[in-house]
């Protein structure tokens, strides 16, 4: 068992997964082998996410794709007590979150392998992967070895 | 630049629905039939006279609304259109309408919103609307049990704390004054129901810091105005009510991406509504500001510019914001009191504004109420609508 308490052999718990839309499929794909990675711009030199087929600053059409380190920050979160659809209901209570990538960007996730009442903006966070049969979704895990100030 | 918008258009009459949880066999076009019918007679002009329409997208029909609602209402029209704003809808359509006549496109705007709610309606359904959703939102929030709206809201409510250090106490003290306003005010779904601060802190923890009654309770109804060039207004029944500024901003879709949590685009609408009305901040009377959640209204009235940044629970600890007090604030009980019928919510904030500024407010009139500064709130703090309205001659 991990610290959640799940059999890690077994599926995960059900979640409303993914449609991959086709400009997202590299970062899908990429999920699948356990790696990050995210649009980024020459131009205006950041990341893009979520995946789509402009810069939302300049506009260009020509994103590349590079991998991301997978650690950053919680920079806000929540303790969902009541399920907002029946899919994850067995869920609750569970933490959503958004987390501040080190390399900048914001993405939403689920706060994993911790007591959800001790989830504090700021801590330290590092990505892994939630495989379902089909696709792999990515979750973030609080490092214990940090202190939080 | 003086907008030629400013006061260059009337809210002339309104009717709407009391909020209940089952309409029962009512159907979005027999609510909006109903509040139509009403809300132009209110105005003393009848249907046939209606040749702007403004709906939203409605549970009835997916697409082409507007003209089913017109085909229903028997509406002839030289102008219509769907608002698609969330919350902020009404308060768009407030504008878009006064634009609308001011163009000379159409005399008489009518402004629908209505929603029916089934006795057997679950917020654990998913969406509702006959629509396939494959947003960002649906493929990178949606995984994560990020559905609907609480869990937004918490996460600004949680930052915000974070960043400026409001209580839960402070939170509350907007929703149990917001009762107070709703006992006077005969259609509130929670009138007759007095709510203490203790009631509101002890009450189920539903997303992390946000608490069951900081939130609206679901509710169906209907409610419309009519809004024509003020020329007209002079001549009919009710007080005319003039769109004196307005604004409009939209930065973001999800929270994940907007520039800021803390600061909302409340702040650009707000100054460009008050810019095009050419007065300040302390002129305004009364505030009827979109209260999903009571974070929701206390940072409204921050970023819309009654206080400083980060002041804005000290600014709820220093005012009553009754009625009959010195900063009156959703004198209907707002949201969170009145009831929230989906978009027809964010159309309360403007009737109860009319009836304050046409002294139709008996109970909980404000004294003198010339000036009303009105917010509609869209999504997670995205899509936001600020009119202001004035008592006009």
């Amino acid at each position: 068992m991990n610290t959640d308490g799940m059999n890690t052999a077994s599926m995960p718990r059900p979640r409303l997964l993914p449609y991959p839309s086709p400009v997202a499929r590299p970062f899908w794909d990429a999920t699948r082998r356990h790696e990050l990675v995210m649009q980024w711009c020459d131009t205006c030199r950041y990341h893009v996410f979520y995946p789509r087929a402009t810069c939302p600053r300049c506009g260009r059409t020509e994103l590349s794709w590079r991998s991301v380190s997978g650690s950053g920050r919680i920079y806000t979160y929540t303790v969902a007590r009541r399920a907002t659809h029946r899919a994850f209901a067995e869920r609750v209570p569970y933490v959503v979150a958004i987390v501040e990538l080190d390399e900048g960007p914001h993405l939403t996730t689920e706060i994993v392998g911790t007591d959800p009442n001790t989830v504090k903006i700021g801590a330290r966070v590092i990505v892994e992967f939630e495989d379902h049969a089909d696709i792999s979704v990515p979750v973030f895990r609080p490092l214990i070895t940090e202190r939080v100030e | 630049m003086r907008s030629s918008l400013r006061g260059a258009a009337a809210l002339v009459g309104l009717a709407e629905t009391a909020p209940v949880r089952d309409t029962g066999d009512h159907t979005d076009l027999s609510l909006a039939a109903e509040v139509a019918t009403a809300a132009v007679n209110d105005a003393g002009l009848d249907l046939t006279e209606v040749d702007g329409l403004l709906t939203h997208p409605m549970g009835v029909v997916s697409r082409l609304v507007p003209s089913t609602v017109a085909e229903a209402l028997g509406l002839r029209l030289s102008y219509a259109d769907s608002v698609d704003l969330g919350g902020a809808t009404a308060v768009g359509m407030v504008w878009r309408a006064a634009a609308a006549v001011l163009s000379g496109m159409c005399s008489i705007c009518l402004c629908v919103t209505a929603v029916p709610r089934p006795a057997d309606a679950t917020a654990l359904g998913g969406p509702s609307r006959r629509t396939t959703d494959r947003s960002p939102a649906r493929e990178f929030e949606v995984p994560y049990g990020n559905v609907g709206a609480t869990e937004g809201y918490a996460m600004i409510a949680q930052r915000y704390e974070h960043e400026f250090g409001c209580t839960a106490g402070q939170r509350a003290k907007i929703a149990v004054q917001q009762r107070e306003n709703a006992a006077r005010h005969p259609h509130a779904f929670f009138r007759g129901k007095p709510l203490t601060a203790e009631e509101v802190l002890g009450s189920e923890m539903i997303a992390d810091p946000l608490r069951k009654l900081e939130m609206v309770l679901p509710t169906g109804g209907a409610s419309a105005v009519v809004v024509t060039r003020r020329q007209i207004a002079a001549r009919l029944t009710q007080s005319p009510v003039l769109v004196l500024g307005a604004g409009e901003a939209i930065t973001h879709k999800s929270i994940t991406y907007a520039p800021q949590l803390t600061t909302s685009a409340i702040r650009a609408s707000a100054d460009r509504a008050f810019e095009m009305a050419g007065i300040g901040r302390e002129q305004v009377n009364v505030a009827s500001v979109y209260d999903c959640y009571t974070i929701t209204a206390l940072m409204t009235l921050e970023d819309a510019g009654f206080c400083a940044k980060g002041e804005g629970a000290a600014f709820v600890d220093e005012h009553d914001l009754r009625w009959s007090g010195d900063f009156p604030v959703n004198t209907n009980g707002g949201q969170l009191s009145f009831g929230q019928a989906d978009v027809v919510g964010g159309m309360s904030h403007v009737t109860e504004s009319v009836l304050q500024l046409q002294a139709r407010a008996p109970g909980r009139q404000v004294e003198g109420a010339e000036i009303a500064f009105v917010n509609g709130n869209g999504g997670i703090m995205s899509e936001q609508s600020s009119v202001i309205l004035a008592v006009g001659g």
